[in-house]
């Protein structure tokens, strides 16, 4: 006989997997983008990088001793890897995918304990363990290009030079330009057509140059009540309002709002990467900070930092202070004070 | 009227359609009812007859013990044919004290005392009359009302609050004795009211319930009483959601209602007061709704006190398949139960047969600390940090972040999508508190009766020592006196 059950004995259609499910099917039409923006070698890009998260959790939780299906239908290694291929360069080698999926999923996640346990987000530690360890290649980008299929999996698997295709992202240029004493206003001319960005038609990581895509991806996943709009609206408000600021007190060294919100892994992170419920605080308010904090430090990171992009950065700095915030910041409870201590009764 | 928020809440799927049109009917006279002692909290009610002992219907037959508890009737009239273990309408099963009564089919009443205007009576009767029925809180926390009443009377409640939220799905006992007996129900309202000196009487009803709403408004008019549409949503019935809902104002952590002055009851409690105060009747039935997937025809019936579940299951119809879970009560808050021999006591609400689609069970899986249960939770708690502490023995901490402050509603569990059973963590943490505090109480005692004990021993010892030393003080003066005395002898003769 089953054992009695508590109550409730009713449940909300809901589970782990049809959560992940949900945030895989946003980010679907970005990373289809990318796949046509790009061609083959994204789509070598990705295929490598889920086979080898899916083999390499598979092959961890099993040394662990602990069933291996349910650990794979929860979704959460896909995710992590997909997340992750999106914020690489489409024409990277295919070891960087396998290197990078096999540390999001074992060292950025099981190592700590499995799902839900993990300190910083899996796929932003291992970006900045690759562009740490690998620099040449984690910014070697290429404008849109389709090469063929055969041409693609030289690309791909056997290193073949891109050097006729490579370019620079908006935010690596604009670095480099102001290195060699260019300001902005010569730096954007032929670089920034707000239009193309808007639609992703620029240079760029596989899955983050469609900034309308992703963010009808987010818009799609607040509607299906999957995330809040605390964590994404604030932390494009971290980015924008410092980017106001500065650009409108020196327009020529700091870059505008539009500038930002539209480059690199900004709509990414706000949407898909801030939202990560693991890594993220647990109550609304607390998550409007986390978000806040990281779109400033991206900002800062961007404006003054060695890097030309700080959305990986900036995640990881607030994942380690996700605890200090749950800390302090909790909900009012029924018939207490904001302190915890029992209202008094009146009359 | 102004309603103010309520911060959380979950919205099941009501299911109360497959019920709510289903006239209240009563159920045949049953051939044998089981009367547990105990179905309110507090302590059990002592019998009062013998086995052989002819009753007449609601006469009298375990009275109330102590200070919280509540007296038990006679459902019909017949022969008391045992007294002793009867399986509880509790998970667990056990046997609890029970009266057991045979039906001798004329279902012949004690007395009935007809009352013709109840309001002139004194508060203090009104309060006295719901005593003497054995009328408990019908809403499920079956707490005794009359007591309820004197307490809130001595402290000075303005505003009486009566819950006809049913906000659990599929139940929809509540709606039909409000579109059914509105104006008994009213004038039970009235006299609750009029026994507290209630300044203002709100009556909540959900939104869903129209009928309803529209049933009371009619038999509200021309009287204090007015009744308030609520939105629909769970937990909207809970004595402190609707005190917010309708007021504004929080119960202080760790006190009641009459803190703030208001007092809450049940609209079917209302129903049983009226009887007992204008006819004397005392509570011997309620209405339960039989409803869930696996029920042929649901219902809601008019049931006797102590009827066995199997018959209110088997009267429409019975099953249409076999019944993944069996519950008393709602699906939020029921108790699952095995055995159908189980009796209706003054708390059953519902009887549920859910199909397993119904339930909707899941292994636990890890949680991602998605907050949707922070979200979902009616009191402000972080369910998933509280289920964490608990899962590593860390009682301490689960009560610091609030775990006595948790009405176990079920929203955090029903909106989990790990499934993981946060209730069942609370309840047996708290069940887990609970016994720490009894055994520290335990060893405290055991403590204070050994000191006294060691205490005691010293003093005897003591005591004997002096006695002894008494005694030799006595015996050596003594000597010493005869001594003297030879020695002055010898003097003398000398």
């Amino acid at each position: 006989m089953n054992p009695i059950a508590h109550s409730p004995h009713a449940h909300a259609p809901v589970s782990i997997g049809k959560v992940m499910g949900t945030v895989l099917l946003a980010l679907t039409p970005a990373t289809l983008f990318g796949f046509w923006l790009y061609g083959w070698p994204a789509v070598n890009l990705w295929a490598v990088a889920l086979i080898a998260a899916i083999l390499g959790e598979a092959f961890v939780v099993r040394m662990q001793g602990r069933k291996v299906r349910p650990v794979l239908m929860d979704g959460s290694g896909i995710l992590t890897a997909w997340l992750l291929v999106l914020s690489l360069p489409p024409y990277a080698p295919w070891w960087i995918a396998v290197l990078g999926s096999l540390f999001a999923v074992i060292i950025g996640k099981q190592v700590f304990g499995g799902l839900g346990q993990n300190v910083f987000n899996p796929a932003m530690a291992a970006r900045v363990m690759l562009l740490i360890s690998f620099p040449l290649e984690m910014t070697t980008w290429v404008a849109p290009a389709t090469p063929g299929f055969m041409e693609s999996l030289r690309i791909t698997f056997f290193s073949q030079p891109i050097d006729g295709m490579a370019s620079a992202s908006l935010l690596g240029h604009v670095k480099t330009e102001f290195t060699r004493g260019i300001g902005l206003d010569q730096a954007l001319t032929g670089y920034y057509a707000p239009l193309d960005m808007l639609w992703g038609s620029r240079t760029g990581s596989l899955g983050e140059t469609a900034a309308v895509l992703l963010l009808i991806g987010g818009l799609f996943l607040i509607a299906r009540r999957i995330i809040t709009w605390h964590a994404p609206f604030a932390m494009l408000l971290g980015v924008a309002v410092p980017a106001l600021l500065f650009n409108a007190i020196d327009g020529n060294h700091y870059a505008g709002p539009m500038v930002h919100l539209l480059s690199g892994g900004l709509m990414l992170g706000a949407f898909f990467i801030v939202t990560d419920p693991v890594t993220s605080p647990n109550t609304a308010l607390g998550q409007f900070i986390f978000g806040l904090s990281c779109g400033l430090l991206t900002w800062i990171v961007r404006t003054w930092g060695g890097y030309p992009e700080g959305v990986a950065f900036a995640v990881l700095l607030m994942n380690a202070a996700t605890p200090i915030i749950d800390q302090y910041v909790k909900p009012r409870i029924y018939g207490r004070d904001r302190k915890g201590a029992a209202l008094t009764a009146n009359k | 009227m102004k309603l103010f928020d309520l911060k959380g809440g979950v919205h099941p799927e009501g299911k109360k359609d497959l019920s709510a049109e289903r006239h209240i009917r009563a159920l045949p006279l049953p051939k044998k009812l089981y009367v547990p002692l105990q179905q309110h909290i507090g302590a059990p009610a002592t019998p009062i007859v013998n086995v052989g002992n002819k009753v007449l219907k609601g006469q009298l037959i375990a009275t109330a013990q102590g200070a919280v508890s509540s007296s038990i009737h006679a459902p019909t009239s017949g022969t008391i044919t045992a007294l002793g273990d009867h399986v509880a309408p509790h998970p667990s099963g056990l046997p609890v004290p029970t009266i057991t009564l045979e039906s001798d089919g004329e279902d012949r009443w004690f007395m009935t005392r007809i009352v013709d205007d109840p309001l002139a009576l004194a508060p203090e009767e009104v309060a006295a009359c719901v005593a003497a029925a054995g009328i408990v809180g019908l809403g499920g926390a079956t707490f005794p009302s009359a007591l309820k009443l004197n307490l809130s009377r001595s402290s000075g409640v303005q505003t009486l609050i009566m819950n006809g939220g049913e906000c659990e799905p599929y139940l929809t006992c509540d709606d039909r004795i409000m579109r059914e007996r509105a104006v008994e129900i009213v004038e039970g309202i009235r006299l609750i009211a009029h026994a507290v000196a209630a300044k203002e009487i709100l009556v909540g009803i959900e939104d869903n319930k129209p009928e309803a709403i529209a049933a009371m408004q009619e038999a509200a008019q021309g009287t204090t009483v007015k009744v308030v549409a609520m939105p629909s949503m769970y937990p909207m019935g809970s004595e402190k959601q609707i005190i917010q809902v309708l007021t504004g104002n929080e119960v202080p952590a760790g006190g009641r209602p009459a803190d703030i002055g208001v007092l809450v009851h049940n609209v079917a409690t209302a129903f049983a007061v009226q009887q007992a105060v204008r006819y004397g009747k005392p509570l011997i039935s309620r209405i339960v709704t039989i409803s869930g997937g696996a029920i042929l025809q649901p219902c809601n019936l008019e049931v006797l006190i102590g009827t066995p579940l199997q018959e209110l299951i088997d009267f429409n119809g019975g099953y249409t398949q076999p019944a993944a879970r069996l519950v008393l009560g709602g699906p939020m808050m029921g108790q699952q139960f095995t055995n159908t021999n189980v009796p209706v006591v003054k708390g059953t609400s519902g009887v549920l047969a859910l199909l397993a689609s119904e339930i909707g069970h899941a292994e636990a899986s890890p949680c991602i600390r998605c907050s949707t249960c922070v979200r979902a939770c009616p009191v402000g708690l972080l369910p998933l940090e509280m289920a964490a502490h608990i899962r590593t023995a860390d009682l301490t901490g689960a009560v610091a972040l609030g775990l006595k402050d948790c009405i176990a509603c079920g929203s955090c569990s029903y909106v989990c999508p790990a499934h993981i059973p946060l209730v069942h963590f609370f309840n047996y943490a708290k069940g887990d508190l609970a016994a720490q505090e009894r055994s520290k109480l335990k060893q405290e005692a055991t403590k204070k009766l050994a000191e006294a004990r060691n205490e005691r021993l010293a003093r005897i010892e003591r005591e004997r020592a002096e006695a002894a030393a008494k005694r030799k003080a006595a015996r050596e003066a003594k000597e010493r006196a005869a001594k003297e005395a030879a020695a002055k002898a010898a003097e003398e003769a000398v």
